[in-house]
């Protein structure tokens, strides 16, 4: 298999979103893993933080499919440890965003459990709605 | 001592006991929050894209009711409505110009200049009422039962908005003291409950509020203590059915215990998991105390 | 202006097309005198059956406006499109089977958590109701302000064709005013005595004797009605006249000359 990286040169056009929609400066990273390692939802993700950062900046494929950004949901962790002072947070929102006008919805709300329907507090729906529906 | 009070939705859903026994414990602290007369959700989240700024009106229209109504400070309860207001209000104190673009959007019906302050509850207790004061309240002390504080993410990051310190918060370690109650600690207390995946990803909390009860459990607390309607319904509903499951108090429940106020004020029953038994134990609920 | 003068002609635009139709018609009269005929989105003429919503454009503003077609004037380089109706679809509930909890309401319509508090609902409402906040109301389970902030809805759909969230309000509002109205008002004392009445037969001649009456007869006895006295001795309530006035349009050969 052939992958091919980008090292300067055109900037890849997901990078290219990803960096505006968030406001970070993704090439701050220096993969020190930090925020992989404060993660308390990193069992559940299939590529940490920062290897989502280190994708994006190679302009890695298949990025968009990955569960990871999906998985986070904005504790802050490693926004607050983050030596680089890059806010990861809002990369994954970026990702979020730009998944959803790619591809639609991630959570379709009227099609949850009746059952779980009868429970959750508004606090939770309007929360899951506003991080996976446009 | 008078503050506006925006409640935010889950108080008056999942989370009444909370404001039940809020508004029982700051009657016996003389503080009165008096509930906005007209508000909206806050959006629970802070919109965390550049562009997407519809979704910061709902915060942004809170803060310009509070303002209409007369206010310029407003408390709250839950520890979301109380982030993702904070961080509304700094957007608003930071670019103006994105408070205007989102009311262009929505007929010119919304003014704000980011001059107003959201405190969370804990912050009024802390700084205004002041931690002796409370503990000269208490009339029965929590003596002998052993709380792990819980704080979750929304009390504490981003350190902007924060109302203590990110790594090694102390305040409701500190209120716990005041009452009389033994504090056990651990590494998961500011660590994320798992959050809105109770919708749909529930294994993801299911698999957070067991790490952070074992803990807990293992450092000898008998109960989690917190503040967050969300955590609080994901410690609640989503303990593992096998096994000893953990009372999940608020805090406003244990200040009410220790105040002697009478039990039917402070929703002792209204969780999943059974809070009297333990109560009981400690001998902590009978008959009010006369004169409370 | 008299109706038997010529009215001066103004210029409107109906999907599309242009037509010169005399000032001072409402917007359904227009319509109609333009040539077209409404199998669809007409209903009462008076405002009270919301089968005439319209969206419309004026050229000093960039909005889209709403109204309801049988309510409003035509104004002068109006840009509209009638719509009839507003596409719902609700899962089934039975009111009977329904113990209402805080989040009965976002139970049968999750959807509401999506709301934004744009309030664009509120704004596009003809009948001026605050629909935001009984949105508002509903998601945090508070049925009975729902229900009172919804009170006059006639389910005209504007504010739904017009959510970014795509919240059905209308069907919200009416299930907050179904649960409010079985749980949370008293049951009015009167009501069983009556239904027993009627039930016993006690109206059956009033009845016939309405059913067996020429047209003209009826109306003559509509004319004459007489209505319960109000508690404080004022006016005698009339719910027609206060709300159909005698010149409110019924076609528009009623509203000009033709």
């Amino acid at each position: 298999m052939t992958i091919t990286m980008r090292a300067g040169g055109e900037a890849d056009e997901l990078l290219r979103k990803v960096e505006t929609l968030s406001g970070q400066n993704l090439a701050g990273c220096y993969q020190c893993g930090t925020c992989a390692a404060s993660c308390p939802l990193r069992g559940s993700m299939d590529l940490g933080p920062d290897a989502i950062i280190r994708h994006l900046r190679f302009g890695l494929p298949d990025v968009l499919d990955r569960q990871s950004f999906w998985v986070c949901v904005g504790c802050d962790g490693c926004v607050e440890r983050c030596p680089r002072d890059i806010d990861i947070a809002r990369i994954m929102g970026a990702l979020r965003q730009i998944s959803i006008q790619e591809n639609g919805d991630h959570l379709v709300v009227a099609q949850l459990p009746a059952a779980a329907l009868r429970k959750l507090p508004p606090i939770a729906l309007v929360a899951s709605m506003r991080r996976n529906t446009g | 001592m008078q503050i506006a009070y925006y409640p935010g939705c889950t108080m008056k859903a999942s989370a009444r006991q909370h404001e039940d026994a809020a508004l029982a414990v700051l009657g016996a602290l003389g503080v009165e929050l008096r509930e906005m007369d007209e508000w909206n959700c806050c959006g629970v989240v802070h919109s965390l894209t550049s562009d997407n700024l519809i979704r910061h009106m709902a915060p942004v229209r809170v803060f310009a009711r509070l303002r209409e109504q007369g206010a310029d400070e407003v408390a709250t309860l839950c520890d979301m409505c109380f982030n993702t207001l904070g961080r509304a209000n700094l957007l608003a104190q930071r670019h103006p110009e994105q408070i205007a673009a989102i009311s262009a959007t929505s007929g010119d019906d919304l003014s704000y200049d980011g001059g107003a302050d959201v405190l969370h509850l804990l912050q009024v207790l802390r700084d205004r009422v002041g931690f002796a004061k409370i503990r000269a309240r208490v009339r029965r002390p929590l003596r002998g039962l052993s709380v792990y504080p819980y704080y979750g993410c929304k009390l504490l990051r981003p350190a902007e908005v924060g109302i203590d310190d990110p790594e090694t918060p102390a305040v409701l370690r500190d209120l716990m003291l005041a009452l009389g109650a033994t504090v056990v600690e651990g590494s998961l207390q500011t660590q994320c409950c798992g959050a809105y995946h109770v919708v749909n990803r529930d294994e993801v909390v299911t698999q957070r509020v067991s790490a952070t009860t074992e803990q807990a459990r293992a450092g000898g607390a008998e109960a989690i203590v917190l503040s967050c309607p969300l955590c609080h319904y994901n410690f609640d509903a989503l303990q593992p059915q096998s096994g000893a499951q953990m009372p999940i108090f608020y805090y406003t429940q244990l200040m009410g215990i220790a105040f002697g106020l009478d039990p039917d004020q402070l929703g002792l029953e209204e969780q999943q998991i059974a809070l009297l038994p333990l109560l009981e134990r400690h001998n902590l609920v009978h008959a009010p105390t006369p004169g409370d | 202006m008299t109706m038997t003068e010529q009215a001066p002609m103004i210029s409107m635009e109906l999907m599309g097309k242009h037509y010169s139709v005399p000032s001072g018609l409402t917007i359904m009269a227009a319509i109609e005198y333009a040539g077209y005929k409404l199998v669809r989105g007409a209903g009462c003429r008076g405002g009270f059956c919301g089968a005439c919503p319209t969206l419309y454009r004026r050229d000093d503003s960039h909005r889209i406006f709403t109204a309801l077609a049988c309510q409003t004037l035509v104004e002068d380089g109006m840009c509209l499109v009638q719509m009839p109706f507003v596409p719902l679809m609700t899962k089934p509930y039975e009111l009977q089977t329904i113990t209402p909890q805080p989040n009965t309401l976002l139970q049968h319509f999750p959807e509401i958590a999506g709301c934004v508090a744009c309030n664009t609902c509120t704004r596009s409402c003809p009948q001026g109701l605050h629909v935001m906040d009984y949105i508002q109301a509903a998601l945090r389970g508070d049925v009975e302000r729902a229900a009172m902030l919804s009170f006059d809805c006639i389910s005209c759909g504007i504010c739904s064709s017009r959510c970014p969230a795509d919240i059905k309000h209308y069907a919200v509002g009416l299930l907050a005013r179904r649960i409010y109205g079985k749980f949370g008002t008293p049951l009015a004392p009167d009501l069983s005595a009556r239904v027993a009445e009627l039930v016993a037969g006690h109206y059956q001649g009033a009845l016939d004797e309405l059913v067996a009456m020429s047209p003209a007869e009826l109306r003559a006895r509509y004319e004459q009605r007489s209505f319960e006295a109000v508690a404080d001795g004022g006016e005698t309530h009339s719910a027609t006249k206060s709300y159909n006035s005698p010149v409110d349009p019924v076609d528009f050969q009623d509203e000009i000359e033709v």
